[in-house]
């Protein structure tokens, strides 16, 4: 396959997904049945990118594959100088495997749905909103510039908002739809900044040029502060769409979208587009830069791994573990572990996805029931939906022979490098700890939907495993979520070919002293690099690649003891009922509420925005009514004071003026009453004769 | 008598007798569509003079806006199905006399002024030029200009609303 | 004759004439749109007409266009109020509108 057929192939993948979604939507009402052109169409969509990542990963490994055209030239601009803005595709090793996950998880909710949403009345429309959701994911993961990367952004922010309403008649899942849009636009306007400052300095969207720009030495306002600005800024974007710390409050809210939504929008793709988004400006992040990453990323993968431990809906519970999933992968960016970051993000995506089908499947069995308290013993009724979903708990708990356990361990095993490198520690203990509250959350949640007695009889009596369109999906996401994909060694993944010849570190652009000292390049410093290598594995130093390497065995060992640690207390706790949980919960009474409650970070928002901007208001209020108003009084009486003055003097000597000008006006007027009629038009012929006599007089 | 001049002339007679028509016919539509004819020779007048993106500023905004707002207004103020479509005239008489005073001594100061007159070369294209004086020189009045639109729109509609 | 300057000139007066002309003698508001309409082309002839003789660049094309700018805003403002008046007094024949007089 050619490299212009491949691009025609990319376009055609980009673009599928919009006609399903201009046809689905204009003739949804007409035709019953165009959920199934749709569905054609996703089919069509994921076998073009299951095409395009063989060729590209077969065949065209070591090269990437760039097709722009010159979008709006402005010409030569005073100040600013030859500017254009360029609109292109870029297809590399990265956007393939993103694209293989988006389209096949895409794929398998829309057969997913096609059950689980039957009989709703906005049917196909819902369909229609999958394609255009498809459609902008696409997008992000194919342009080669920011500024398209923006545009499809908030065409995501659209469409995430359009099916986190789909229910829009249910007034929490239309302010659900608001606070996510809301929320997102907060971290888009850091985002928009962060472009506009590269812009500026660079003139160009694109990443290619821009970051050649840097390692030509250019850097915005020529300063490195600036240059970690731009990361952090950027950033941004990616805290509101990937739900980190401090923005992650929309996240948990937009569970009340359809629950197949939830799975592929909130779990595994558009979540996830932050993440991609920092990979794909990883090259410009400076060492600042990084560390914030890294601190955002650890907070938002401890504080909802807390807060996970004690919900009970069953899709709240999986929204904070996407989270604090999501934290992992944002805090391994951070950290320096670029590949596994990126590998996480693929197998989190097929076994989070998998996670959320599932609780689907066993929502639409309970007849919409989410609280876990409800329900229990489903195992024997649904054994299929129990099989895949404790597969993907193993998975996320990180237990070995699951894709999970490889490329957890492996962010857990990088930050650990991180921390013996730089001594920074805590990223490390957090991901441990993280990890032991991860596997104990997710077996709570497993052992209190399927195990032990049925808690609601009624509901139980009803429930019944789901159909095939609802557990195709299901096995095939399990069978994803096997290490033997991923590499022939399940207990190290860097055998595989995904880790060895598909992901590969990106070449950092940023000047060498703002690097983490282990991320400088063995180069001798001084000499600029000009090209980027084809095996751009020179980002890391040797003694980096040797933490790493030590790193392996320990953090191995512990994450998998701590693991099986979490695994046994939530055994313990909830399914041999060794310890009485109410006793325990009582104990700890507010530590357990900070948990309950989220950590009070909707209260802390709803009072420090929405009540500052009342206080202010307020403040303002009483400033008008006791100063100003204050001023307009003392005026008003220092007025009055004079008028007394003033009307004596009125009265007596303009009065008697006024009144003779009144008369002689009076007289006057009396004969020029004539010419007044009242119709403008006669005043106008007045006026140009009266023109005519002064150019008379003063020709 | 070169085929510049063939051209403004043919222009020159298109605007005046169509204005002619615009303030002489009784039928107000009919004088609506003679206005047309009017901003078509002024059009190509412009073009003569090497305007040639005014020229078109000319069609989109005077035929494409204001003429099309003019006929909304005869619609919107007569009664159409009583054929009162017609408007008379008033003080014909006294308004020709100042017109035409008006008009020759107009004329005659214009004629024998000694203006500035200097042939400068036919520009080649100008829009790239006026954008540059929009967004250079005359930034503050373009911005400025932009405010009154929006405020003609919203009192415009607010009024017509009442 | 070479067509100069002074064609425009007398072009732009004869239009400005013709526009005060429509507006004193026509007896319907909109009839008197029209004539501010021609009046207003007849300014802009001149500017465009001494831009290019004056050898003033393109200032006077800005400048027209400006005035083309106003003329928009002009007609709808205009307008509103002709439709106003016609809501008030029912007629939109100005010489019937002389409550000014008193």
């Amino acid at each position: 396959m050619t490299e212009p057929l491949m691009i025609n192939l990319a376009l055609m993948i980009l673009l599928l997904p919009l006609l399903g979604f201009v046809v689905s939507l204009f003739l949804g009402k007409r035709i019953k049945a165009i959920y199934i052109f749709e569905l054609f169409i996703i089919i069509l969509t994921f076998a073009g990118a299951v095409t395009l990542a063989f060729v590209k990963l077969n065949y065209y490994q070591n090269t990437d594959i760039v097709s722009q055209f010159t979008w709006i030239n402005f010409g030569n601009i005073p100040l600013l100088g030859q500017t254009n803005i360029d609109l292109g595709i870029l297809i590399d090793n990265i956007a393939v495997l993103m694209i293989f996950v988006v389209t096949l998880i895409s794929m398998l909710v829309h057969i997913f749905s096609i059950a689980y949403m039957k009989g709703d009345k906005l049917y196909n429309r819902y369909f229609a909103y999958l394609g255009i959701f498809t459609f902008s994911m696409t997008g992000i993961v194919f342009t080669h510039n920011m500024l398209m990367i923006y545009i499809f952004w908030e065409l995501v922010g659209l469409s995430s908002y359009l099916l986190i309403g789909f229910w829009f008649e249910k007034k929490s899942a239309s302010d659900a739809g608001k606070k996510a849009f809301i929320v997102n636009r907060v971290g888009d306007l850091g985002m928009l900044a962060g472009i506009l400052i590269l812009y500026t300095t660079y003139h160009t969207f694109t990443f290619s040029q821009i970051f050649a720009q840097i390692s030509a030495g250019h850097l915005p306002f020529n300063s490195e502060f600036w240059l970690t600005v731009t990361g952090i800024l950027i950033f941004c974007g990616a805290i509101g769409k990937s739900a980190q710390f401090p923005l992650h409050v929309w996240l948990p809210d937009a569970m009340e979208g359809p629950t197949p939504v939830s799975a592929l929008i909130h779990a595994a793709t558009m979540v996830a587009a932050g993440v991609f988004l920092i990979v794909r400006v990883y090259p410009l992040l400076t060492s600042g830069a990084l560390l914030f990453i890294a601190i955002i990323g650890m907070l938002s993968a401890f504080i909802p791994a807390t807060i996970a431990l004690t919900q009970n809906d069953i899709k709240k519970v999986l929204a904070y573990s996407t989270i604090s999933q999501l934290g992992y992968m944002v805090m391994g960016l951070g950290v320096g572990a670029y590949k596994f970051a990126f590998f996480h993000l693929i197998t989190h995506a097929f076994f989070k996805a998998l996670l959320f089908l599932g609780s689907g499947s066993v929502i639409h069995a309970m007849h919409h029931e989410q609280d876990i308290t409800k329900m229990g013993g489903l195992r024997k009724k649904m054994p299929l939906t129990y099989a895949t979903f404790l597969i993907a708990s193993l998975a996320i708990s990180g237990i070995p022979l699951t894709s999970g356990f490889l490329s957890k361990d492996g962010i857990l095993q990088g930050s650990f490098a991180f921390g013996s490198l730089t001594g920074y520690w805590i990223f490390g203990f957090v991901g441990f700890l993280v990890a032991l509250l991860t596997a104990f959350y997710m077996f709570r949640l497993l052992i209190l939907t399927f195990h032990g007695k049925p808690r609601d009889q009624h509901k139980y009596d009803h429930a019944h495993e789901s159909s095939f369109s609802m557990a195709m999906p299901l096995v095939v996401l399990a069978a994803l979520s096997i290490f033997i994909w991923y590499t022939p060694n399940p207990f190290n993944p860097e055998q595989g070919a995904i880790l060895t010849n598909w992901i590969k570190a990106p070449q950092l652009v940023t000047p060498q002293d703002t690097r983490y000292n282990f991320m400088k390049s063995d180069v001798p410093s001084g000499s600029v690099i000009k090209t980027v290598p084809e095996n751009s594995e020179i980002m890391y130093s040797e003694n980096y690649t040797e933490a790493l390497h030590q790193a392996h065995i320990p953090a191995m060992l512990l994450s998998l003891v701590l693991a099986g640690l979490g695994i046994l207390i939530a055994f313990i706790f909830y399914q041999w009922k060794k310890v009485d949980v109410d006793k325990l919960t009582n104990s700890i009474k507010p530590l357990y509420n900070l948990s309950y409650n989220k950590w009070y970070f909707d209260e802390m928002y709803d009072a420090i925005f929405v009540g500052g901007t009342l206080m202010l208001s307020r403040f303002l209020s009483w400033f008008d009514l006791t100063i100003i108003d204050g001023i307009v009084n003392g005026s008003a009486s220092l007025t009055r004071a004079l008028s007394i003055f003033t009307g004596k003097f009125d009265n007596v000597v303009v009065d008697g003026f006024v009144n003779f000008v009144a008369y002689l006006s009076g007289f006057v007027g009396l004969i020029f009453r004539r010419f007044q009629t009242g119709k403008v038009q006669t005043y106008i012929v007045f006026v140009v004769f009266s023109i005519v006599i002064l150019l008379f007089i003063f020709k | 008598m070169n085929i510049y001049d063939i051209i403004f002339y043919l222009f020159a007679a298109i605007t005046i007798l169509s204005a002619f028509f615009v303030v002489t016919t009784r039928n107000i539509v009919y004088s609506a569509y003679y206005l047309l004819f009017t901003f078509f020779g002024v059009a190509g007048i412009y073009v003569l003079l090497g305007a040639d993106f005014i020229a078109i500023v000319q069609l989109i905004v005077y035929v494409g806006g204001i003429l099309i707002l003019l006929l909304f207004g005869v619609m919107l103020t007569n009664k159409i199905t009583n054929v009162e479509i017609r408007s008379g005239s008033i003080q014909i008489v006294p308004a020709a006399v100042g017109v035409a005073l008006f008009a020759g001594i107009v004329m005659a100061s214009m004629l024998n002024t000694k203006w500035k007159n200097i042939e400068t070369a036919m520009p080649s294209a100008t829009t790239q030029g006026i954008g540059l004086l929009l967004i250079q020189q005359y930034a503050v009045v373009f911005e400025l200009l932009g405010i009154l639109l929006l405020v003609a729109l919203i009192g415009a509609a607010s009024m017509a609303r009442k | 004759m070479q067509v100069g300057l002074n064609h425009f000139l007398v072009i732009s007066t004869a239009l400005f004439s013709l526009g005060i002309f429509g507006i004193v003698t026509r007896r319907n508001a909109v009839m008197v749109l029209m004539g501010i309409e021609l009046i207003l082309n007849s300014a802009n002839i001149n500017f465009i007409a001494f831009a290019r003789f004056g050898n003033f660049g393109l200032q006077g094309q800005v400048m027209a266009l400006f005035v083309i700018i106003l003329a928009a805003a002009e007609a709808a403002i205009a307008l509103a109020i002709v439709l106003n008046i016609y809501k008030t007094f029912s007629t939109v024949n100005v010489d019937e509108i002389d409550t000014l007089k008193d």
